[in-house]
């Protein structure tokens, strides 16, 4: 039988927010255990939560930049459960009025074809604290710095068929967020979250099969792996007679698999009611109006934007807009270079990636700004240098050593463009190796590169390659 | 000294007839041998309390004294106060030490006024006789063998036996008004928002409100103009300006219009505590004052309707109170389950744990539609009662409770009967209206309330209200001969 698979995604994202969702407490990363964590976030008798204006703004970004509808009015509610992570027994979420309602997001699929995945809605909650079970001698320790931190939980419609569209889904969510500022995308910090809600049933059957809730999948590799299980889990247990239970199971990265974590009946009973500490949460236009204006220009428009105004493939045009730093990085170059958007376009996505990459740096840390780099091209667009040069220019002035201009005086890399010049060196090659002189005029023709070769070691790289290979046609003719 | 109100003990402070030092010493004495009678303290401060009376002493000296500076009063155990135990009546918060104070403790304090202690109350604010105390209950000083009413007992028998000028309270369902009417003296219940809840334990966030309790009510109008105010960290406090409640009270009573309920004066209430309220209506006619009948139809559903939206948040409100951060934490827990469920059990008395059992089953999947939301739609309808008939009088009155002070003990298996001693209070707190309690006279040598609603923000037309009545009577001056 020919299966299909359904797969809705729940993304949980960490708001950047310099506080509390709901107190003054900090929320940066990696402080030590419980010393962000203030009488609210620990649910001390008596306090109260005051919603955070900068989260809502964020989440009212998300709706406008997916189309969706911002709520004008939306609701808190209290999902009751007992966990020690959880200081006051209940998170306070969103339940049947979110902020965020009804919007999409269109992928880009391997075939070139595009898919537009709905999201049903986005809701504002408070995340919990984390309880460490390792290094307590039995017992466990809780830190609460995480307890109250923002998070927007964008949940999809079931509207992907493959664990490659889960994912296709899952980075465009991830560069979005990450463009509108309101989210560090994060994942090994845990910002940037994802649950897998997992089905299959027969191929032209309507009603959807038993889902399974898949957790932990906190890396875009972890969600294909697991989804590609959990769908070759599924349709194995069919065919083989059994059925598809409702529950959440857990991807276990190091063995590849999924394992059942609770099934249906032990799910809690979170009793859902409106948060009364809390008044419903009304969005005037104002709000949402500054919420647009403060939206910058999304993925999608920008990469169509680099196609029209600089003549880009729409390959090029979407690598550059990955992220925001890179296409300013790139726009910045062109604009100090004062045009080549293709050389341009080929050095950002060339070697300046790569050595990103390689140093595994943020574009903000990049020891070579967009002026330097178009200081560069100059070089290369003027004839100073070749490409081959630049490169090694490039990675000194990745180094540290300087501008362009700099670097090239210093190393005496200039190129020699001077005909009488190249011509002595061509002269010194051709004296230096009459045998090889002979088998060429005898017709072995694929000595050439053997003579252009040898011309360039003597002049170390810095004759002109196009007047080299002209001049010296012309002498081993003769 | 302790015979006077507030406002006399305020104003012998101003003109230096004595100092906030002595007067202090003079209600700690009394606390101090009165108190083992009534059982209305929890905690006693009292080097903090002298300390805090020296400062406001010299702060008068520097001519800085506001009307409550040197004035001694007491907090329920409800409110946080900074360093001193916070036990809201529970063994779960037996050896809470709160690590600030409350907004309402704050401002008070910024008044300068001081606080001699904590007060006895029902455990967690659940109950209307003071009995569900973790520390045993408080005996009422007109008659020990009675209860004081609860939950703000403790505050309001203290008030009663003249062991303090004045006292905060909270009130979810009558827990100031109640007791205030069963000890003889007066409680206000601002409307909800009025005062902030920051810092004050809750039992059930949209009904609860703190509120002064005194012996008259120019007191009251002195101590709510301290307590009340917008908070930024309440986001359910109201942010409009605070009147001079004081400013207000002498206007006279003529061309008042009163509604009188009649569902407030049916079956139900006792025959001598009815005719206590009918002679208190017929002076407030003396006063110029005109009365008419009103209905509230929706009254016999506040009950029902209370006792699922009050128990429903309780049992959220108190999932924190877990054993795993602060609190009661049973003996060697042998897992999570048996941390909670000991920790819980033992931490929590039997009229807790009846209302946080109540109230998740109420929220459970299935019978949330049946129960919570229909008694928040009961709410609305008693709230459209209210509203339309303040469109037809100023302010409506009738008995506080339906019976004066019962026996200590007589209720307490009988949940359902208890439940019904706030039935004329409970509504109030629905609509989340202003609501004052003030001595009217004695049935059976006990004290009657009559109850005063205003409509929203109102509070001063039920002082005033309350007021030209005191100016009249002398019910609030009557003190228990014990404690005289």
């Amino acid at each position: 039988m020919e299966w299909e698979t359904v797969i809705g995604l729940e993304i949980h994202a960490q708001l950047a927010t310099k506080s509390k969702i709901f107190s003054g407490a900090s929320t940066a990363y990696g402080a030590a255990p419980n010393t962000q964590a203030c009488a609210i976030d620990l649910g001390l008798p008596g306090v109260l939560p005051v919603l955070n204006r900068d989260a809502v703004r964020m989440a009212a970004m998300l709706g406008l930049a997916i189309g969706a509808e911002v709520a004008r009015r939306s609701v808190f509610a209290r999902k009751n459960y007992f966990y020690p992570d959880l200081p006051k027994g209940y998170q306070i979420s969103q339940y049947e009025l979110p902020v965020v309602q009804k919007g999409q997001l269109t992928i880009d699929l391997d075939d070139g074809s595009s898919k537009v995945i709905g999201i049903t809605r986005a809701h504002l909650e408070e995340d919990a604290g984390k309880s460490l079970h390792e290094d307590f001698h039995g017992r466990s320790g809780i830190d609460l710095n995480r307890a109250g931190t923002p998070l927007l939980e964008i949940v999809s419609e079931p509207d992907m068929r493959s664990a490659k569209e889960a994912v296709a889904y899952m980075k465009k969510l991830h560069q979005l967020v990450v463009y509108l500022g309101i989210c560090d995308g994060n994942m090994q910090e845990g910002s940037f979250r994802c649950d897998a809600n997992v089905s299959v049933r027969p191929k032209g059957e309507p009603k959807l099969g038993t889902r399974a809730e898949l957790k932990n999948l906190n890396s875009f590799r972890f969600v294909e792996r697991a989804i590609e299980f959990e769908i070759e889990r599924q349709i194995d247990l069919i065919e083989s007679g059994g059925k598809v239970v409702q529950e959440t199971r857990l991807y276990d990265p190091d063995k590849g698999e999924t394992r059942s974590m609770r099934g249906k009946e032990e799910a809690n009973d979170y009793r859902y009611f409106p948060d009364p500490d809390l008044l419903p949460l009304v969005l005037d236009d104002a709000f949402i109006d500054a919420a647009r204006a403060a939206l910058p220009e999304l993925p999608d428009v920008k990469k169509q934007r680099f196609t029209a105004q600089y003549g880009l493939s729409a390959y090029d045009a979407g690598v550059l807009t990955t992220s925001r730093g890179l296409a300013d990085h790139y726009e910045a170059t062109v604009a100090a270079l004062g045009g080549e958007p293709k050389l341009c376009a080929n050095w950002v996505m060339g070697d300046f990636s790569a050595f990103l990459n390689k140093d595994n740096r943020d574009i903000a840390d990049s020891p070579v700004s967009a002026t330097q780099l178009a200081g560069l091209l100059r070089r290369i667009q003027d004839r100073t240098i070749s490409g081959k040069i630049a490169k090694e220019v490039f990675e000194a002035m990745w180094a540290g050593e300087g501008d362009a201009d700099a670097i090239i005086e210093k190393r005496g890399l200039r190129q020699i463009t001077d005909t009488s010049a190249i011509e002595k060196v061509i002269d010194d090659v051709i004296a230096a190796n009459p045998e090889q002189l002979a088998q060429y005029r005898a017709g072995k023709d694929k000595l050439f590169g053997f003579f252009v070769g040898q011309v360039m070691k003597l002049s170390k790289g810095k004759a002109n390659p196009q007047q080299v290979n002209d001049l010296l046609m012309e002498k081993l003719k003769a | 000294m302790h015979e006077k109100t507030i406002a006399q003990l305020s104003a012998g402070l101003a003109a230096g007839e004595f100092s906030s030092e002595e007067l202090t010493r003079a209600f700690l004495e009394r606390v101090e041998r009165f108190n083992p009678q009534l059982n209305a303290f929890i905690t006693v401060t009292a080097e903090a309390a002298l300390a805090r009376a020296r400062a406001a002493d010299q702060r008068r000296h520097r001519d800085e004294a506001g009307p409550l500076t040197g004035v001694p009063i007491v907090h329920k155990d409800i409110f946080c106060t900074e360093g001193v135990r916070t036990s809201c009546g529970s063994r779960m918060l037996d050896r809470f030490v709160a690590p600030y104070d409350a907004t309402v403790v704050e401002k008070l304090n910024t008044a300068g006024a001081v606080m001699l202690g904590k007060t006895n109350m029902d455990e967690f604010a659940m109950g209307s006789s003071n009995e569900t105390s973790l520390y045993g209950p408080v005996h009422n000083p007109w008659d020990l063998a009675m209860v004081p009413g609860g939950s703000s007992g403790g505050s309001a028998a203290a008030v009663a036996a003249r062991l303090t000028p004045g006292a905060t309270g909270t009130d979810t369902g009558g827990s100031i008004r109640q007791p205030a009417a069963l000890c003889g003296i007066t409680g206000l219940k601002p409307t909800y928002g009025r005062v902030s809840r920051w810092g004050m334990i809750a039992y059930a966030s949209s009904l609860d409100q703190g509120g002064p309790m005194a012996r008259s009510a120019e007191d009251c109008a002195l101590l709510l103009g301290a307590m009340a105010g917008f908070d930024p960290r309440d986001s359910t406090s109201a942010d409009r300006p605070v009147p001079d409640y004081t400013a207000l009270l002498d206007r006279p009573l003529d061309g008042l219009k009163i509604g009188l309920p009649k569902e407030y004066f049916g079956e139900g209430l006792d025959g001598a505590v009815a005719q206590v309220v009918e002679e208190a209506i017929a002076e407030y006619r003396k006063l110029g004052a005109e009365t008419v009948e009103i209905s509230l139809p929706n009254s016999r559903l506040a009950i029902p309707a209370y006792y699922v939206i009050a128990p429903a948040e309780c049992s959220s409100n108190l999932a924190r109170f877990d054993g795993v951060r602060y609190g009661h934490r049973c003996e060697n827990p042998k897992d999570l389950l048996d941390l909670y469920t000991r920790s819980r059990g033992e931490g929590f008395g039997p009229e807790v744990t009846r209302r946080i059992l109540v109230g998740t089953f109420a929220l459970s999947a299935g019978y949330y539609d049946a129960y919570y939301l229909k008694a928040q739609q009961i709410r609305r309808l008693i709230s459209d009662d209210f509203q339309r008939a303040f469109q037809q009088v100023d302010v409506i009155a009738g008995p506080t409770s339906p019976t004066v002070a019962f026996k200590l003990g007589e209720k307490v298996d009988d949940p359902i009967t208890m439940y019904l001693s706030d039935i004329y209070t409970i509504a109030v707190n629905l609509a989340g209206l202003p609501g004052l309690s003030l001595p009217v006279g004695f049935a059976a040598g006990l004290p009657v309330g009559l109850q005063l609603i205003g409509d929203y923000f109102a509070e001063d037309r039920l002082l005033h209200t309350a007021h030209r009545y005191q100016q009249a009577t002398d019910w609030h001056l009557r003190a228990p001969a014990a404690f005289a």
